[in-house]
Parts: C-alpha cells; sequence; structure tokens
C-alpha cells in the first residue's frame, strides 16, 4: 500500500537553486507576514505623523498674533492726569481708529470699530501713561493686538467666500481691516504674549506663563519629594534589605503602584490632602506632592537597575579595604550608578510634566489670569490648561491649544534629549 | 516663615556638623586616635538634628491648617452655626478664610471678620511657635550630640543607623501610599454605601448622578447604578484592545525578527515618542481629527456617528496603547532562549514558521501579561474618554453611540466645586475604589503571569 501511494505522487523535485512549488508558498507567507508587520509600522508612524502635522497646521498661526499700529492722541478732555488710573482710554483708542478709517461713521459705527481691537488694548496704554503721565495732551504710537475675529481674518481662519451671514465678520468689518491693512497698520509679529501672558478669556491675550510657572513648581515639588525618597527606598531594597516577605511585599507595591490609574492618584490627592490636611485646592504643591507619588515607582525601579549594573569588583574591592557596607554604597556604587538615576529621574519627570488627570481632581484647572509666585498659589499646570483651551468655545483657542500643546511637547523632547544624552555621555558599561 | 524655619534648620545642622567636626579634630591634636573618622562624628550631629526636627516639621505644617480650622469654628458665637450641614459649615469657613487673607467679597457679618481677625492670630501665633519649636529643639540636639564626641564614641556606627532607619522608611512609603488609597477610597467609599445600597449601585442599570433638590425628587434612589458605566469602559477598551493589539503584536514580530538594523533603530524612538505623548495629546486629536473625520466618513455612507462615539475615544486609546503592547511582545519575544529558534530554523522551517509555531508559542505568557497590563491601562485611562467620549450614561453595546466610562464619571463629578457631604461627590470615590480593585486584579494577575513565565528560562 505505502509504495503504490509513494508511486502515485511525483518525486518531489527539490534543490538548491529549483524550489517547489511547496516551499514556495510557505516562503510567500514569510513576505505575506512581513508585509503585515510592515503595515502595522507605518500605520503607527502615519498615525504619530497626522498627529503632529495636525497639531503644527492648527498650531503654527497662534506662533504669531495680529497688530495694530495707530498714532493715538491722548486727549486731555478724556483723561486727566487727577483721574488716573481711571480714564477714557477706550475712547481714545477708537477715536485713533476712526482716524484712520474715513468710511466708518464716527457716531453709528463707534462700538463695532471699537472691537476691531484686543480688549487688552486699552489696559496697554493705561499702563503706558500712568507710568508716563507727561503723554496727557500728546500723540503716541502704540502697538496692540487686534481682537480674535479679526486676528482670524489676518491668519486665513476666516474664509471671505462664505456668505456674511455665515461669517464671524462681516462685509463691512473686512472691508475696515482691508483699509488698515492698505495703510500699514497691520503687522503679524512673533507672539511673545504666549509666553509673557497668563491665563484670559479672550483668546488674543491668553498666554501659557501661568500654566509654565505652575508645571515647574509642581515639578520642582515633586522632584524635591520623589527624588531622595526614591533612591533611599531603591537602595535599601538593592544592597541592604534582607529577602524576607517584607521586602517581597514592598516590591509587589511598587509594581502595583506603577501601574494604578493616574486618577486614582487624583482621588487619593482630593481626600487625604485636601480634605483630611486642608490643603490648598489648587496649589502647585498639592499636585507636586501627588505626582511624586506617581513618580516613585519609576525612580525606584531605575535607581534598583542602575544599581544593579554596577559590577560586583567595584563593591567587593571596597569592602576588601575596609570601607562599611554604607561607604561602600555611598562612596562607590552610588556615583558610579547616577547616570543611570538621574536619566532614570528624568524620564519620570517628563511623565509626571505630561500627566493631566490627578491634577484636574485637585483644581488645578481653575481660571487663574497671574502666575503663581510661590507653589501654595493657585495655579493651572501645562497640561490642565491644554484641557481648559481645549474646552473653550472660541475660535482662536484651537490654535492656542495646539501651541500649547507643541510648547508641552517641546518641553518633554527636551526633557528626554536631555536623558539621552546623560545615558550616553555617562553611562559606563562593564 | 515656613521658609525662615527650613533654612533655620539647615543652618543649625550645619553648625552641628561643624562644631562636632571640630570638637573631633581637637581630640587627634594630641595624637589620639578616634574610632571614627571626623567627618563621621560631623555628620552624626547634622543627621541627629535633620531628621527629627524635619519629620515634626513636616508634621507640624500638615497639622496647623486643619487645628486652626477647628479652633476657629469652635470659637464661634453660641448659635451661629445652628442648623447649619456639613456643607453650610465648611462655606462659612471658606468665606472667614478669605476674608482673612484680605479678600473681601460684599459686607460678611461681624463675627465672621472677628473669626478672621482671630485666624489671622492664630496663624501668626502658630508661625513663631514653628520657629521657636525648631531653634530650641535643634539647640537641644546640637549640645547633646556635641557632648558625645569622644575618642571611643562609634560615630561611623550612630551615623549609619540613622542613615539606614531613613532609607527603611523610604521604602515604606510606598506601603504607605497603598494603605492611603485604600483607606481614602474605602472610607469614602462606605459613606457613599450608607446613603445608597451596594446592591443599587451594583445591578442598577440607571446612571444619573444628581442630587435631589427636593425631598420627592427620584435622582436620590436608584439612579446610582454603575452597569452602565462599566459597559462604557468595556466597550471602549475592547475597541483599543482590537486596534492596539494586532498591530502592537505584528510590530513586535516585525521588528524582533525581520527588520533589518538600521530599520530597528529607527522604528523603536518613534514608538517611543508615541509612548511619551501625554494623554491629554491623545484626547485633543481625538476631538480635532479623529471624532469629525469618522463623523464625515458615517455621514458619506449614510450612517450616524455620534459625535462623542466611542469609536473615536477607543480608537485614540488603541493608538495610545500600541507602543506599551509592541515593546512588552519585543521584551518577551527576545527572551525566548536562542536555541529554540536556531533549532527551528536548522531543521528547515522558514524564519516566519520559527517565529509564529515556536518562539511566539514560547512567549505567549509574556505576552498575555503585557496584553492585560494594556487592559487595565485602557481601563483606567482618563483623558482621552473624558475629552472625546460622551458624559450621559447609555446601557449600549453599539461602539457608533456615545457612551460614558468609569474615569469619566469620576472626573466630572469632582469637578469644580466638591463637597463631601453628597452621593453625587462620594459617588466617584465609590466608581474610583471599583477601578482600583479591578485594575489591581488585572495588575495582579499579569505580573503573575510574567514572573512565572520568567522562571522557566532563567
Amino acid at each position: 500500500m505505502v509504495d503504490t501511494t509513494q508511486m502515485g505522487t511525483p518525486p518531489r523535485k527539490t534543490s538548491l537553486t529549483h524550489s517547489s512549488a511547496q516551499v514556495a508558498r510557505r516562503k510567500r507567507k514569510d513576505v505575506v507576514l512581513q508585509g503585515f508587520g510592515i503595515a502595522a509600522i507605518l500605520i503607527a508612524f502615519s498615525v504619530l505623523f497626522i498627529l503632529v502635522a495636525s497639531l503644527v497646521r492648527t498650531g503654527y498661526t497662534a506662533f504669531v498674533q495680529t497688530h495694530v499700529t495707530l498714532e493715538v492722541f491722548v486727549d486731555p478732555g478724556e483723561i486727566s492726569e487727577e483721574g488716573l488710573p481711571r480714564g477714557g482710554f477706550r475712547d481714545v483708542l477708537t477715536a485713533a481708529l476712526l482716524e484712520n478709517l474715513p468710511e466708518a461713521d464716527p457716531d453709528e459705527d463707534a462700538r463695532a470699530v471699537r472691537n476691531i481691537l484686543s480688549n487688552g488694548a486699552q489696559f496697554d496704554l493705561r499702563d503706558r501713561v500712568v507710568a508716563d503721565p507727561s503723554l496727557i495732551g500728546q500723540t503716541i504710537t502704540l502697538t496692540a493686538p487686534v481682537s480674535d475675529p479679526f486676528d482670524q481674518l489676518n491668519k486665513g481662519g476666516v474664509n471671505r467666500e462664505t456668505p456674511e451671514d455665515q461669517r464671524r465678520v462681516n462685509n463691512q468689518e473686512v472691508a475696515w481691516f482691508d483699509t488698515l491693512a492698505e495703510a500699514g497698520l497691520i503687522s503679524t509679529p512673533f507672539n511673545i504674549g504666549l509666553f509673557t501672558h497668563a491665563d484670559s478669556r479672550f483668546p488674543e491675550l491668553a498666554g501659557l506663563k501661568g500654566a509654565i510657572v505652575g508645571s515647574f513648581w509642581a515639578l520642582l515639588t515633586c522632584f524635591v519629594i520623589s527624588f531622595p525618597i526614591g533612591i533611599g527606598a531603591a537602595i535599601y531594597l538593592e544592597e541592604f534589605a534582607p529577602r524576607n516577605r517584607m521586602s517581597d511585599f514592598i516590591e509587589v507595591n511598587i509594581n502595583n503602584l506603577a501601574a494604578v490609574p493616574s486618577v486614582v492618584f487624583g482621588l487619593l490627592a482630593l481626600a487625604v490632602f485636601l480634605n483630611w490636611f486642608g490643603l490648598p485646592r489648587s496649589a502647585p504643591f498639592v499636585g507636586g506632592m501627588t505626582l511624586a507619588l506617581m513618580t516613585m515607582p519609576t525612580i525606584i525601579i531605575a535607581t534598583r537597575a542602575a544599581l544593579k549594573a554596577v559590577p560586583p569588583s567595584i563593591r567587593e574591592a571596597a569592602l576588601g579595604v575596609g570601607a562599611s557596607k554604607q561607604q561602600v554604597v555611598f562612596g562607590h556604587v552610588l556615583p558610579l550608578a547616577m547616570p543611570g538615576i538621574l536619566t532614570g529621574t528624568i524620564i519620570g519627570l517628563a511623565q509626571a510634566l505630561g500627566e493631566t488627570a490627578p491634577l484636574l481632581l485637585i483644581g488645578m484647572n481653575a481660571f487663574i489670569t497671574s502666575a503663581a509666585s510661590s507653589p501654595f498659589d493657585a495655579s493651572t499646570a501645562l497640561p490642565t490648561q491644554i484641557f481648559i483651551w481645549a474646552d473653550s468655545p472660541e475660535r482662536g483657542f484651537v490654535s492656542r491649544t495646539s501651541a500649547a500643546i507643541l510648547v508641552l511637547l517641546g518641553f518633554l523632547v527636551t526633557m528626554n534629549a536631555i536623558a539621552i544624552y546623560l545615558r550616553n555621555k555617562f553611562e559606563r558599561r562593564w | 516663615m515656613t521658609l525662615i524655619a527650613f533654612i533655620l534648620l539647615a543652618v543649625l545642622a550645619t553648625v552641628g556638623y561643624v562644631l562636632n567636626r571640630q570638637a573631633a579634630a581637637a581630640i587627634t591634636a594630641d595624637g589620639t586616635r578616634l574610632h571614627s573618622l571626623k567627618h563621621f562624628h560631623g555628620l552624626f550631629s547634622l543627621l541627629s538634628v535633620l531628621v527629627p526636627v524635619l519629620v515634626l516639621l513636616c508634621l507640624y505644617l500638615a497639622l496647623q491648617t486643619p487645628i486652626i480650622n477647628m479652633v476657629t469654628m469652635a470659637s464661634l458665637p453660641d448659635g451661629v452655626l445652628d442648623g447649619m450641614g456639613d456643607g453650610a459649615q465648611q462655606l462659612v469657613l471658606a468665606e472667614i478664610r478669605s476674608v482673612s487673607q484680605g479678600r473681601v467679597f460684599g459686607t460678611p457679618e461681624d463675627w465672621k471678620i472677628i473669626a478672621a481677625e482671630r485666624m489671622v492670630a492664630l496663624y501668626q501665633y502658630a508661625d513663631i511657635a514653628m520657629v521657636t519649636m525648631v531653634i530650641i529643639l535643634s539647640s537641644v540636639i546640637l549640645v547633646l550630640t556635641r557632648r558625645r564626641v569622644t575618642a571611643e564614641f562609634r560615630a561611623r556606627q550612630a551615623a549609619e543607623t540613622i542613615i539606614h532607619g531613613f532609607m527603611i522608611a523610604c521604602s515604606t512609603v510606598a506601603i504607605l501610599t497603598t494603605i492611603g488609597i485604600i483607606l481614602a477610597l474605602a472610607f469614602e467609599a462606605i459613606r457613599f454605601f450608607e446613603m445608597v445600597p451596594f446592591t443599587d449601585f451594583l445591578f442598577g442599570v440607571n446612571w444619573e448622578p444628581q442630587i435631589p433638590i427636593r425631598e420627592d425628587q427620584i435622582a436620590a434612589e436608584g439612579a446610582f447604578g454603575w452597569l452602565p458605566v462599566i459597559v462604557g469602559t468595556a466597550v471602549v477598551a475592547t475597541i483599543a484592545m482590537l486596534l492596539a493589539t494586532p498591530i502592537g503584536l505584528l510590530t513586535a514580530i516585525y521588528l524582533n525578527e525581520f527588520a533589518p538594523r538600521g530599520l530597528r533603530a529607527v522604528v523603536k524612538p518613534v514608538l517611543e515618542i508615541l509612548a511619551g505623548v501625554p494623554t491629554v495629546v491623545y484626547g485633543f486629536f481625538a476631538i480635532l481629527v479623529v471624532a469629525p473625520a469618522l463623523r464625515g466618513a458615517g455621514a458619506d455612507l449614510g450612517i450616524g456617528i455620534s459625535p462623542n462615539t466611542a469609536l473615536a475615544a477607543g480608537g485614540v486609546m488603541g493608538i495610545m496603547l500600541i507602543p506599551f503592547i509592541s515593546s512588552f511582545a519585543d521584551d518577551a519575544l527576545s527572551a525566548v532562549p536562542r536555541a529554540l529558534r536556531d533549532g527551528s530554523l536548522a531543521i528547515g522551517a522558514t524564519r516566519g514558521e520559527t517565529m509564529l509555531k515556536v518562539q511566539f508559542p514560547a512567549a505567549i505568557p509574556g505576552i498575555v501579561g503585557g496584553v492585560l497590563l494594556a487592559v487595565s491601562r485602557a481601563i483606567g485611562e482618563t483623558m482621552i474618554v473624558v475629552m472625546a467620549a460622551g458624559l450621559m450614561a447609555n446601557l449600549t453595546i453599539n461602539p457608533l453611540d456615545s457612551v460614558t466610562t468609569v474615569t469619566v464619571q469620576i472626573v466630572t463629578l469632582l469637578i469644580g466645586d466638591t463637597a463631601f457631604d453628597n452621593p453625587k461627590t462620594l459617588a466617584a470615590f465609590a466608581l474610583g475604589l471599583m477601578l482600583f480593585i479591578l485594575t489591581l486584579g488585572i495588575n495582579v494577575l499579569a505580573l503573575r503571569i510574567v514572573r512565572k513565565y520568567r522562571e522557566i528560562y532563567d
């Protein structure tokens, strides 16, 4: 039987140069698997590309801001030295605008014309006049941001082809703006306000200063708490702890803490720090403590790995010349492990910088128009500022949100680059 | 004042170091040999001052505000707080506090102003007491440690004992955090279950967390059933895993076996970038790009897609999880002994067959562990769903519909003002407790699988 079946099938024709159909099929399967793999990587790459491209496309406009330059006559009739800091700054500005808009009716259109300028312009003018009251009665040159709809118009965010009733600026306003542009009064410089202003209800005035300062205080607190405690715990567990149930339990705890959802840490902070201890709401200090609890497992794990990488010969040599166990660790092992520890710490802090949910729960999403001067003042942080702006209905905040994200990503890339540099520069391999 | 206290402490500790070091140096001047190096005598004094006073200072700062609040509230004139609930008393306290900080809105009653003045005075006393405490305590310790400097004193052992104790304390912080999480969640959740029966919460199919404004409103009863919320969480997590698992695994397989060295060197960092993008950014990406694109596609195909569709949130979450799964799977595949792979190749299997039939099955425990950790992440992920998923709890498994998740509800219930005396706020802690238990269970399972697998080959 066996023989007959064998005679029925043709003998296989395989050699190194000619492969049979079966081998070809098997090889094809290999190619298909590779194709799937490449496709998967391409998907991941294209998503990252779309992510960055869409952020840049919507966000780059927020890095410049449309300004209008006006010759403002500081009318003594409106502003008097005795009345400072009150005065008709807004009317003075409106008059200056009207001067450049011959087609606008000074009485009927005053209100509409006034809206070309940002609400912050009058405060700029007020600050200048208060600083130097001799300006009253003179004509000064003032460059001020225009309000959001006109900013959008200038940057191409408003399509002039859309019907008037669906546009945020009507034909008349477009004509006014064009008049100002033709007169050379419109400029689009780099938006310094994005970094020097705190939050504002008006997109053209809103900036990231408060958020950056808040994030700085929170990260500083986080570092001051988590770095020494994390290293202390790691050294103990790696170098001193006896292998028993207690140290096993601590290890399991650390590994689990690293995987606890961040929102749970927010709940912990809300119940313990705010409700039981009565610490202030929205304070970067509380945010930093919460972030420290989340960063600690990362630092502990990185430190232990770095300590483990130091060869035992170093320890044995130091012990051999009579150093105590702690002298060995603090004098020899720890300095050698430092680059690895710092790398892990910076990566942990970068994660903490992007963390949002726990900060939301302790109220760091409040609307605060000045930067915090200490870690105990109410403040926002970069990620929560992004969340606030993403929730704001004004069109101008879409590009601000993207710009804020680009700034945040810039910080993260810088931190990671420093970490990689440290690792490459100082890490020794034995 | 707090800053001054800390600076004073640092100065006094340094003084202790210098004094003891000099004292030790003086002993050696006539040729006597010390047991410990001079440095350790100094270090002993520094640590003896620093550690206890620092601990006391932190405790003091933590307890100062609650105690001052209590004293202020207790010293209010009789009767003004009569008939007030917890929430109203909190409001009074907040008003007194803001008056004491100089932020006066409207015209507060006289007793509130008096209380605010008392609060300011209490804080001043507390500050003075704090600084005095630091000075006296540090000085006493300074004198005590200074007197212990002798040639025989084992300063190194003493200093090392303190350092050892400090390190043990550090490593218990992880345990304390876990205990803190469990206590905080359980404590508030129990208060919630006193108001809403546990079975109603566990099996209820309606989630409408409003507080009743009138006594006869139905919102108080039966509106805290978490089933629609957990089902929504499951829907979003499933979508995320359906996207992330195949892409992540295929990426890992390709990188591990087929990718040229140069390509691997490019792909790995790019995946790390994807992993490092904050979730709030993914959330904005979901509402800016993905959700409108899905709606547009749905409109073209004639399918109605909700603006808060679970697909958008789940899909973006899946993208977030790709690098997580691929790096776990890559590690697991790399941990398979090379002999298995070489043996398979040697008997004529192609690289693809070796990967799918030998290496992948051998790596399965590690991969399953990684995927489980990804599931736990998907369940606990907050910002993407807060921004892209819905708020209304619909009991549905249709991915085109809007669903809500556990984390969305926690954040929306606690954002803004929070008073700890109503079921609406406390419900967030009950949800948090369930979330914690769920993710903890998955994590423990995953870590156990990973660890068990490692034991086989190492």
